[in-house]
């Protein structure tokens, strides 16, 4: 390369670049759409030439500006957040591209649209390089107020009512996660999460901390019990917002989540492992029936998301009991999960500006018109499935083989029922576009554009099944899953 | 009792008042001020219990934290009461609807 950027410039960009331009549409909002395509096009560039810098030096860890802990800010990227990172940038490009069509209908919900989707961009990549527990609960809460700013785009009474629900639930969440914060510095005197996990024995203040974080935090992803705002939220958004909510923001609490488990608060205990697997088995089970009995398309997704993250819960016992395999199965299907939902909401969106309404009942023969979009469903849907050679089904495939080594019967026919379950409500849908009907459908056209953001995630989500071996090297970097042995060693 | 743990042991106390009253409480202004009254007592939590070690030399990154808690919750306050006057424009209830569908 003939000029060497450092990691340290990417990651500065990877923030820095969806926070100006998040500035820039807000001051131009007639130039959003083309402000925010070259952000989306600079951000995959930057994610693209960190991991570059990534694969050649190993983990990396910055002090911005000079300041080191505890008053800097550290930023800091290994395997898992560069994966989480590139996931951003794929899914952000396919919905920005998506978003700058769908919003000519709609322009005044695109002036803030676009300022609000860079901000909860610049949330993400904030979260997945912050190197504190308290920049973290920044990003959180930045991230919170930007999604739930969006799903009130629409400023229906149903929009309102499930923002105002997700703004309470998001503040509630980053509040629990921000007292955890504040019992984690009362007990060992930092906020850098390399010194804390350096400190941080099995105690009183750890657990309690860790208590209060983790219920935050589950709130905020949606595990059942806690999923009852997301329904709503997530349907009653436009297209490319439920898109983003779906696909992104859901992980971002997870990936949180997994970060102090794998760094603080592993060594805690096996029974909360094993509580968190129960939780995710029933949200897999109970997810997928309330998808089925859905007469709407966007509810139905958004209950298949409900559904699909009980799949990422599924790791923690099996991962507890020794099956290092595990994390990489639950990281592989959210990275399918992020691609495969982003393009079902994306399709949803295509059928609901071509037939303006989505009741499933009533899409029949819709595929004849929009070939493109129900294609896309169907792709998206055999990852969502699991079916090979989809990016869903080497993830199940990880999280079904260490269950079978652990002869843990009961999470395989989860597992495998939640898979039939799947293609039971994709089904639904694809038999519904199917149907014959003698006249053909009238209905709006619906740009190209829109057509192919939606069909080339689902793409992705397929072809990821074969990118393991370009993925696996990738999620090394820095060894973040062997921490933990270090911190179940470190207990009293 | 030492004085930070007294504003400790308020702040719980505080937490757990807003806590009840953002679930019971169903009008939403009264949701809002709970949901002040449980960021005022998280940061008197993280003022209380930071430690300082001795008394006389007080520790300033917990003070840098609970300012910049308190920007954001400023922040996320007037976009509640915002969402709310959107909400009764829309549907003249000041109260969630909790037997929505989208």
């Amino acid at each position: 390369m003939p000029f060497p950027i450092s990691g340290a410039a990417w990651a500065a960009a990877l923030v820095f670049t969806p926070l100006l331009a998040a500035l820039a549409c807000f001051l131009a909002p007639r130039r959003a759409n083309l402000i925010g395509l070259l952000a989306a096009v600079g951000n995959a560039a930057a994610s693209v030439g960190l991991i570059e810098r990534l694969l050649i030096d190993g983990s990396l860890r910055v002090n911005v500006g000079g300041w080191g802990a505890p008053l800097g800010i550290d930023l800091a990227a290994d395997g898992l957040s560069a994966v989480m990172l590139l996931m951003t940038a794929v899914v952000g490009l396919g919905v920005s591209s998506y978003a700058s069509r769908y919003f000519d209908q709609h322009p005044e919900q695109g002036d803030y649209f676009w300022p609000l989707w860079l901000l909860l961009w610049t949330a993400l990549n904030g979260l997945f390089l912050s190197a504190d527990v308290f920049n973290l609960y920044v990003m959180l809460e930045l991230l919170g107020l930007s999604a739930v700013g969006l799903t009130a785009l629409g400023r229906s009474a149903a929009a309102l009512n499930a923002a105002m629900r997700y703004l309470f639930v998001s503040l509630l969440g980053s509040a629990a996660y921000l007292l955890g914060v504040a019992l984690l510095y009362h007990g060992y005197g930092t906020v850098d999460l390399d010194l804390l996990a350096a400190r941080i024995g099995a105690g009183p203040v750890a657990t309690a901390a860790w208590a209060v974080m983790l219920a935050g935090l589950l709130l905020k992803t949606a595990l059942f019990p806690f999923h009852f705002w997301l329904p709503p939220a997530h349907a009653s958004a436009p297209a490319p917002v439920s898109a983003l909510l779906s696909a992104l923001v859901i992980k971002g609490s997870f990936y949180l989540m997994l970060r102090l488990w794998l760094e603080l608060f592993g060594g805690l205990g096996p029974l909360l492992a094993e509580l968190l697997g129960l939780l995710g088995a029933t949200a897999i089970i109970w997810g997928s029936l309330e998808a089925l009995r859905q007469q709407r398309l966007k509810l139905l997704i958004a209950y298949s998301t409900v559904a699909q993250i009980g799949y990422l819960f599924l790791a923690f016992p099996l991962a507890a009991s020794g099956a290092e395999q595990a994390w990489r199965g639950a990281i592989y299907l959210a990275l399918a999960h992020a691609l495969a939902k982003a393009a079902m909401f994306l399709s949803a969106g295509c059928l609901l500006r071509f037939a303006r309404h989505d009741r499933i009942s009533d899409l029949d023969g819709v595929v004849r018109r929009l070939p493109l979009t129900v294609t896309a469903f169907m792709l998206a849907g055999v990852s969502i499935m699991g079916l090979p050679p989809s990016g869903g089904f080497i993830g199940k495939w990880l999280l079904l083989e260490a269950a079978f080594l652990q002869g843990r019967w009961g999470l395989v026919v989860v597992i495998l029922i939640g898979g039939v379950l799947a293609a039971a409500y994709v089904f639904k849908v694809v038999g519904y576009a199917f149907t014959p009907t003698k006249s053909a459908q009238a209905g709006d056209s619906v740009p190209a554009s829109m057509e192919w953001s939606a069909l080339l995630l689902a793409f992705g989500a397929i072809l990821l099944g074969l990118a393991g071996p370009l993925i696996w090297p990738l999620l090394d970097i820095g060894a973040p899953f062997a921490s933990l042995a270090i911190a179940s060693r470190t207990g009293p | 009792m030492t004085s930070s743990l007294l504003f400790a042991l308020v702040g719980v106390g505080l937490i757990g008042l807003g806590l009840y009253a953002l679930i019971i409480r169903g009008h939403l202004l009264r949701k809002v001020l709970a949901f002040n009254v449980t960021s005022s007592g998280i940061f008197l939590v993280l003022a209380g219990l930071a430690r300082g070690g001795a008394a006389a030399e007080s520790d300033p990154v917990p003070q840098a934290m609970v300012l910049t808690g308190i920007v954001i919750a400023v922040a996320a306050t007037a976009f509640a009461l915002a969402l709310m006057l959107a909400l009764r424009q829309a549907t003249g209830r000041t109260r969630l609807d909790d037997s929505d569908e989208a």
